[in-house]
């Protein structure tokens, strides 16, 4: 299992690092819910998201939106994913606890820390191996450098 | 080396060719927090819902002035400059939390809720030896207070005692539309979202006082009506052209006439799942489905259909602002509505479908402006005057604010 999960979080930043963001909701089951939430509002109980899709047709949309909607500079990412906390470990599934940093990489500019938090996960085994049933990035980072266009 | 250049920074009579150096001059700058964040102008501080009884208090900033939202014990609200009346320390570091008193932990000076200073330790010194001087007194040695004005729970501070009332501030025009949404009504606090863009803070109001992009940059607001050229809708400003609203009504079919040419338009978008624009209509809107305000200099107050925020800016020197998002909702709210508020900002904030490429774009904006200080910017669509109009196709709001601008700042 510890193997299986540490290969679900390898596949996840390969896949958003490599820019191959249509494999990204494959990694997810169809009714996920998936949150980019500011700690502050994590902390406090607050509602507010900074995304928030439910559902993996939202996350195609996401997808769909940043690549074809959403104009901004281009980037890459680079995700340093930590060891995995298994929180539960029971038949329904893993709740994981694992800390993140999300390197940004701008055309012409050096590379600068993106974004920092913590995933905090529910993961599920399907007939295609684990899958994320819910991710929910909480970050620290006090200020978004302006924008968030594609997945955490 | 040279002869002094002695090219007037705004050259162009009026105000529809702004200069760059507007955007990036230090000297400049600092006139503007002199003049406009700590001059007669009534700044946003936040929400009441934000306080939680006596004692509770929001960190906040006017220009890059640290201030204390607090409550005292008599449920009135007190803006306090976070700054102590003894060597100066931005003593108060916690964004929000409840305190007794406000205690500056260098020297332990204490003060109330009222910013009044409650004593300060070895005032008559020790043992006979030391202390204040016989003239020092305590009220004397207040935190700076700020003039308040509360309507219908938001919150705003001025550092200028000539500052003339806020309702005749804003003027009836605008106060017709911030009243549309704060009619006095309970609010509920949803949370915030914070990004630092690298641009000048005229840039986000611009933003705001211009209805030609939305139709054209935001993909989803072309493809579904929400912000068109097409969009029945008007455009008020107050008397000095400083305040604006845009104010707006959604097309559900679509013309051609706007969506030719316009390079975002998507004709085949098809989205998987279309609770994003689970839109109900509210009561309270009348006919608009839109109205984005901007409250010169600090606050754009945002009702996009069912999604509601204050967005804060805060001035960072000249070349960068914070923008601070405070989403809320109505007491009064089913739970069916508060989700579907929160799945509608998936639209805004640092990641929304519709504002994040405004950070991106003001950030080029900057971007141009730095590389040739020469430049001036076109803002003439729709003409070079300043009016207020029934259709979307100009830069009235924009020119507006410059008029405005150019006599406050003396340029």
């Amino acid at each position: 299992m510890r193997f299986e999960l540490m290969q679900l979080y390898a596949e996840y930043a390969a896949c958003l690092d490599d820019g191959r963001f249509d494999d990204w909701p494959k990694l997810f089951t169809e009714d996920c819910h998936y949150r980019i939430v500011p700690r502050e509002n994590h902390d406090r109980g607050l509602p507010l998201a900074t995304v928030d899709l439910i559902g993996r047709g939202m996350l195609l949309d996401r997808v769909y939106a940043a690549r074809s909607t959403l104009f901004h500079a281009p980037y890459y990412q680079r995700h340093i994913i930590g060891a995995a906390r298994v929180t539960a470990d029971t038949t329904e599934g893993i709740a994981a606890e694992t800390n993140y940093l999300v390197i940004r990489t701008k055309r012409d500019l050096p590379s600068e820390v993106f974004n920092a938090g913590r995933y905090l996960d529910r993961i599920v085994r399907t007939p295609d191996g684990l899958r994320f049933e819910s991710k929910l990035c909480v970050f620290d980072s006090e200020l978004i450098p302006n924008s968030i266009i594609y997945p955490i | 080396m040279g002869a002094p250049n002695t090219t007037p920074i705004w050259e162009h009579a009026g105000w529809s060719r702004v200069p760059a150096r507007i955007y990036t001059d230090p000297e400049i700058y600092q006139r503007e927090l002199d003049r406009i964040f700590y001059g007669p102008h009534w700044s946003y501080v936040g929400l009441e819902v934000e306080l939680a009884g006596p004692g509770s208090f929001k960190r906040t900033q006017i220009g890059e002035r640290s201030v204390i939202m607090v409550e005292n014990r008599d449920g009135e609200i007190n803006v306090l400059e976070n700054r102590c009346a003894h060597r100066g320390m931005r003593f108060c570091q916690e964004r929000t939390g409840t305190v007794k008193t406000l205690v500056c932990p260098y020297h332990q000076w204490t003060y109330n809720h009222d910013g009044k200073l409650l004593g300060v330790p070895f005032k008559n010194g020790v043992k006979g030896k030391g202390g204040m001087p016989a003239d020092f007194e305590l009220s004397d040695r207040g935190l700076t207070k700020l003039r308040v004005a509360r309507r219908h729970g938001v919150v705003f501070a001025t550092f200028d005692a000539a500052t003339e009332g806020f309702e005749d501030y804003v003027g009836p025009d605008v106060l017709r539309y911030f009243d549309r949404t704060f009619d006095g009504r309970a609010l509920v606090l949803h949370g915030y979202s914070r990004q630092r863009i690298p641009g000048n803070w005229k840039l986000m109001m611009e933003n705001i006082k211009d209805p030609y992009h939305p139709g054209l940059l935001h993909t989803w607001f072309v493809n579904y009506g929400l912000w068109r050229a097409d969009n029945k809708s008007e455009l008020v400003m107050d008397a000095h052209g400083r305040h604006a609203c845009m104010v707006s009504r959604r097309s559900e079919t679509v013309d051609a006439e706007v969506t030719h040419g316009v390079t975002s338009f998507r004709a085949n978008m098809k989205l998987n799942d279309t609770s994003l624009l689970d839109i109900v209509h509210e009561p309270w809107w009348g006919t608009p489905t839109v109205c984005m305000t901007t409250i010169f200099p600090s606050v754009i107050l945002q009702q996009q259909v069912n999604s509601l925020s204050t967005r804060q800016i805060i001035p960072v020197g000249p070349d960068k602002f914070d923008f601070v998002w405070t989403h809320f909702g109505f007491a009064a709210d089913s739970p069916e509505m508060q989700a579907r508020r929160m799945r509608q900002a998936n639209l805004f904030g640092p990641a929304g479908l519709v504002s994040a490429d405004d950070g991106e774009v003001i950030e080029m904006s900057q971007d141009g402006f730095t590389q040739d200080q020469e430049f001036s910017t076109l803002c003439e669509l729709g003409g070079t005057t300043v009016e207020n109009t029934d259709h979307m196709v100009t830069e009235t709001l924009i020119r507006g604010m410059y008029r405005y601008w150019r006599e406050v700042i003396g340029l």
